[in-house]
């Protein structure tokens, strides 16, 4: 990813800034320039509040190959991880890392939060993107 | 009066136990546990650094106090550990806490003490108008080298502090420091771990700033050790504020409730900030508490605070220091070195 885009996508990696619909109720993450439910343009920021559920989960054994280091993603460091569908609690589901537990305790249906942590690294010299990944509430 | 608004702590879920470290090097672990009076610390997750442990300590803070995270002017985040040279650890914050633009910042660095220097600026800071509130914090992912006795107590954790003037949970009376050029600690530029003078770190270093800076704050405060309630010294171990509360005359009883050494280790410029986030986890209105910092090179600042019945407003939607030391997953010596980046 390139350091310009990991700018651009900082409200919603850090604070999960999505899209509400004023006219159908609809809420969107990522953020969507219209709803796709009801037609409207006029779109509002919303800003998550970073609690839903699990509603699916795999473990990751095989990390992303990147041979020359360039986009070092943090968790790829880490195999086995825990990678969930979440739904979140206004109904938009993202897909995101569950971190901090033991892989036996995740479960389908389990409720859990939002944390901040570490995605990846750009080199060892390269910039730092942080963001969301979620937390067994 | 200026004082503590809210507090917000974080210790990272994993810990290690000193014989898993003893046995790695062929150590006794009962002379080390007995030693330094630590019997586990705290480490970061892989993907934790200063910055993360600084926004979960600041978002605490911050939904604590329920006000408008645009009314704060001014983030100083203390530590050893920012993960960049260059860029600063509160931009990221600020960020994370959704601040919008309009606020200061810079990254403190003063070995264990630069939490404290944080909440003594932040204190200048809303005292002169300059800023409404201001988030003053120390974190760290305390780095030691393998084999190193830091090994054992150099730890992962922070505390962040919202000060104000208005609505204080807990007033800020005095503060003092004392400070000296003594190099018992440092890290030289590109180096990944300290160095320390071994003994030279205990005498002429941490016993003669604390008893100073102690002593120059009950003089001001016209106090002495009987009048508080609580009493907080920088626990680089578990035998050095023990005895320095010993010699400036306090009671077990008084350091008890701020010690969490004994359980996460020396979190550098976290650990005498998360002792006082224990203490105001359980202080009543009306207590008094001395905090005394200490960050090697050297110096330590001494506060002298009271507990407003704001208390109960600011724990309402907080998370308890204890809360976080109960929370925790033990690792092996393999994965400590590979989440502390010594194994890759």
């Amino acid at each position: 990813m390139t350091v310009p885009k990991i700018w651009r996508k900082i409200p919603e990696m850090y604070n999960l800034k999505g899209r509400i619909c004023p006219e159908c109720n609809s809420y969107f993450f990522p953020p969507r320039e219209f709803c796709t439910k009801c037609g409207n343009e006029k779109m509002e920021d919303y800003f998550f509040q970073g609690i839903g559920k699990i509603i699916s989960f795999t473990i990751i054994r095989t990390p992303v190959s990147d041979p020359e280091n360039e986009n070092m993603d943090i968790a790829a460091r880490n195999i086995p991880y825990v990678l969930a569908i979440i739904e979140l609690a206004e109904g938009p589901r993202l897909t995101a890392q569950v971190v901090d537990c033991r892989k036996e305790d995740v479960e389908i249906g389990k409720d859990v939060e939002m944390v901040f942590r570490k995605i990846m690294e750009k080199g060892e010299k390269g910039v730092i993107q942080y963001g969301y990944k979620f937390r067994l509430a | 009066m200026v004082g503590i608004v809210t507090w917000g702590s974080y210790i990272p879920k994993y810990r290690i136990k000193a014989e898993d470290i003893a046995k790695a090097w062929g150590s006794n672990p009962e002379q080390i546990k007995s030693g330094l009076m630590i019997t586990e610390k705290s480490l970061p997750g892989i993907d934790e650094d200063t910055i993360t442990i600084a926004v979960e300590a600041a978002r605490n803070a911050v939904r604590a106090a329920r006000i408008d995270p645009k009314s704060i002017g001014a983030v100083y985040i203390g530590s050893e550990s920012h993960p960049y040279a260059v860029k600063p650890t509160g931009t990221v914050v600020a960020e994370a806490l959704n601040m919008g633009n309009k606020y200061t910042t810079a990254d403190f660095e003063f070995a264990c003490k630069a939490g404290t220097a944080a909440i003594q600026v932040s204190m200048a800071m809303v005292r002169s108008g300059m800023a409404e509130y201001a988030l003053a914090g120390g974190c760290d992912t305390a780095q030691a080298s393998p084999g190193d006795p830091l090994e054992y107590t150099a730890a992962a954790g922070g505390a962040v502090f919202l000060i104000g003037l208005e609505n204080v949970s807990a007033e800020i009376n005095h503060t003092v420091s004392y400070t000296s050029d003594t190099p018992d600690f440092w890290r030289k530029k590109y180096e990944k771990y300290p160095a320390h003078g071994g003994a030279f770190t205990g005498q002429p270093a941490y016993y003669r700033h604390v008893i100073a800076a102690t002593s120059m704050l009950m003089e001001k405060a016209n106090t002495s050790s009987a009048d508080y309630d609580y009493a907080i010294f920088h626990q680089p171990n578990g035998k050095f504020p023990t005895r320095v509360a010993k010699i400036l005359g306090f009671k077990k009883e008084q350091i008890q409730p701020g010690l969490v050494v004994s359980k996460i280790g020396n979190t550098y410029s976290g650990s005498s900030i998360l002792g006082l986030c224990a203490v105001l986890d359980i202080a009543k209105p009306g207590d008094r508490i001395l905090l005394t910092s200490y960050g090697s090179g050297a110096g330590s600042d001494s506060f002298d605070i009271t507990v407003t019945d704001k208390i109960f407003y600011a724990r309402e939607k907080n998370r308890t220091v204890e809360s976080y030391i109960q929370d925790k997953i033990y690792v092996d010596y393999t994965k400590y070195l590979k989440n502390t980046g010594n194994l890759r």
